[in-house]
């Protein structure tokens, strides 16, 4: 990454993470820009979901430096903390929707915890969240295990937008969706995007998701970012695992 | 940087606006319900009534759904309202909540009488279900035994041998210390009323009665199905909500056999050597406190103990042992492979596979105490 961006959400600078004596992450620095979908790509195992996980606090880091809407999260006191937390919001790769809590609840827990809200509008807006990732009201009652795949993740998704985050990290949003599934998926983020001026932040492994959906690309290779862009420019890259990857077989299949 | 919202009403002509301003988002959320339910009482008030919302300075999904909430009830009123003033970024939202649906589903879920006599009905149906569950499972592992019994290879020895050293060699601290502390206050207890009758030697019989028929092999039991019974659901359990007890399946392998055969094998093996130990722990433990408060030597403590007690009572305890460890290890199991999806299901299951182990053994308990009264042993 070369030059500042002055409107940056997520300002990482010069981080380093390591796992006993393997060092994933080393001195990342990445921008993610205000409004816009982030999509971010590597070899599997590079560490996209650690960065991801360090960002948001899961992982401890060696050295560096992370900003979150201007707030430095290791100077941060707790309340300016939960500050942060309460603008963002997360949809892990598996969902992790709460098993014992309805779909209902799922949602309406970070709500119920953070504000003091009537049941009434908690019910409505559930129901309008449910609306917006697709979702007919009559899932609210049901389990997260009695849900499809699919489901899962659009319910993770809802109750990761239940607070109306500016800021979402989805980890691998479409894996496990079939192609009509995911497209749709794509289609929503896009759709979320805009309705509610989101900044997304998707790592991602879905070749169709970086067309239609990101508005600019991160590559992550040997802990760092060895490119950023828009797809045009990682077409034009000479980066040998990029070539592979936008010139590939399932690349080519893809841009038809 | 977010000014308080409000909602001014300001007439013109024959019809009303209401205007909008501040930042309605979820942080003011109790205050504009409150609000938006007074304007809701405008309905009807007013031919022409309009919602100028162009001075909102913030908006998101809870505001916006408030404001469609004001709008879809005046507008019921047999008039038509109107939002005006949408800015650009926030129209889209607004179109969203627009397509929510009227009436959110309502939660049934309400507690009567009847409900509650259902739910204990039920209850106690279920009892039969689960005395037929667990002879199910014992049927299923003695078949699984039996087919390992004919075709040896398919026994799985690493894999019981670990279960052993977690059950059996693991517990073994634990085990001796708990029975050695028990052993220690039945001594007290014993010397601390039989002197009284000046009757202290006696505590030895009770000391080797107790702890070698019953207390020994009962408290171990339910020290075990607490431990190892509870571990066992745990481990099924959550094999079972990661669908790895269906891949078995579709392998082509029993998981009676893969999974549950070595488990119960461990455990019928591993209660006997932990019984024995306890009840030596025990001893030891009561024959210490003899001498140090009740000043009976060794010497004498062994001598009586070798008149008080025979070997039919060590026998008795020990062929109880794997009795009490197969069910313990069967409960375990059925109710391991009963879990659900959830987190919660989980832990009832584990809960309830302790509390019907330990049930199950003392009623097993008392049985054999029965059975070894009428032959005599």
């Amino acid at each position: 990454m070369v030059g500042e961006i002055s409107d940056a959400i997520i300002r990482v600078r010069d981080i380093t993470v390591q796992f006993g004596k393997t060092r994933i992450l080393d001195g990342l620095n990445l921008d993610v820009k205000r409004g816009e979908i982030l999509g971010f790509v590597g070899p599997s195992g590079a560490g996209k979901s650690v960065l991801t996980r360090t960002i948001i606090g899961l992982v401890p880091k060696v050295a560096g430096r992370i900003e979150v809407f201007g707030v430095d999260l290791d100077k941060a006191s707790t309340t300016e903390r939960r500050g942060v937390e309460r603008r963002w919001g997360v949809l892990f790769q598996q969902g992790a929707l709460f098993s014992s809590l309805t779909v209902r609840q799922n949602i309406q827990f970070p709500v119920r915890e953070y504000l003091n809200l009537s049941q009434r509008l908690l019910d409505e807006v559930m129901v309008a969240k449910l609306g917006m990732v697709g979702l007919k009201p009559e899932v609210a009652d049901r389990f997260p295990s009695e849900l499809s795949g699919g489901m899962v993740k659009r319910v993770a998704l809802a109750r990761a937008l239940a607070l109306d985050p500016e800021l979402v990290f989805l980890d691998e949003p479409t894996s496990g969706l079939d192609p009509i599934g995911a497209g749709d998926f794509d289609e929503l983020v896009r759709t979320l995007q805009r309705t509610l001026g989101l900044t997304v932040f998707m790592v991602t492994h879905d070749l169709d998701s970086l067309y239609t959906a990101c508005d600019r690309i991160a590559v992550l290779g040997n802990g760092k970012i060895i490119a950023a862009g828009s797809i045009a420019d990682m077409q034009a890259s000479q980066h040998p695992w990029l070539q592979q990857y936008f010139h590939g077989k399932r690349a080519r299949a893809v841009m038809g | 940087m977010s000014a308080d919202p409000t909602l001014e009403r300001i007439a013109q002509g024959n019809g009303l606006a209401l205007c909008a301003a501040g930042s309605w988002t979820a942080r003011f959320a109790p205050v504009l319900e409150k609000m938006v339910a007074d304007a809701e009482k405008l309905r009807g008030s007013r031919p022409n009534i309009f919602i100028d919302v162009s001075q909102v300075s913030k908006l998101d999904t809870f505001g916006a759904w408030l404001i469609e909430r004001l709008r879809r009830s005046l507008t019921d009123g047999g008039i038509e309202a109107k939002i005006a003033g949408l800015s650009a970024n926030y129209s889209s939202l607004v179109d969203e909540v627009r397509r929510v649906k009227a009436e959110p589903v309502v939660q049934t879920r309400s507690v009567t009488i009847t409900g509650m006599l259902e739910q204990i009905g039920r209850s106690v149906a279920g009892i039969g279900g689960t005395l037929v569950g667990l002879i199910e499972m014992l049927g299923a592992v003695l078949a699984a035994a039996g087919h390992v019994l004919i075709r040896p290879r398919g026994f799985r020895l690493t894999s019981t041998v670990h279960h052993l050293e977690q059950v059996c060699w693991r517990a073994v601290p634990i085990v001796v210390l708990i029975t050695f502390l028990i052993g220690c206050i039945i001594a007290q207890q014993g010397i601390f009323h039989f002197r009284q009758f000046g009757a202290d030697i006696f505590v030895v019989d009770m000391l080797g009665v107790l702890v070698l028929r019953e207390i020994g092999v009962l408290l171990v039991a339910i020290m075990v199905a607490g431990r190892s019974g509870s571990a066992y659901t745990a481990e099924l359990g959550s094999m079972k909500m990661r669908e790895e007890i269906d891949a078995l399946r579709t392998m082509g392998f029993d998981p009676i056999e893969v999974l549950i055969l070595p488990r119960m094998l461990a455990l019928v093996m591993a209660l006997p050597i932990l019984a024995f130990l306890g009840a030596m722990a025990a001893l030891y433990g009561g024959g210490l406190v003899a001498y140090l408060y009740g000043g009976v030597e060794p010497e004498a403590f062994l001598l009586r103990l070798r008149d008080a007690i025979s070997i039919n009572h060590f026998i008795v305890g020990l062929i109880k042992a794997p009795v009490m460890a197969a069910v313990i290890g069967i409960v375990a199991c059925v109710e391991g492979l009963a879990v659900q999806g959830s987190a919660e299901s989980l832990g009832q299951h584990t809960t309830s596979s302790v509390v019907k182990g330990i049930f199950l053994v003392i009623v097993m308990d008392g049985v054999f105490a029965i059975f070894f009264a009428s032959i005599g042993m």
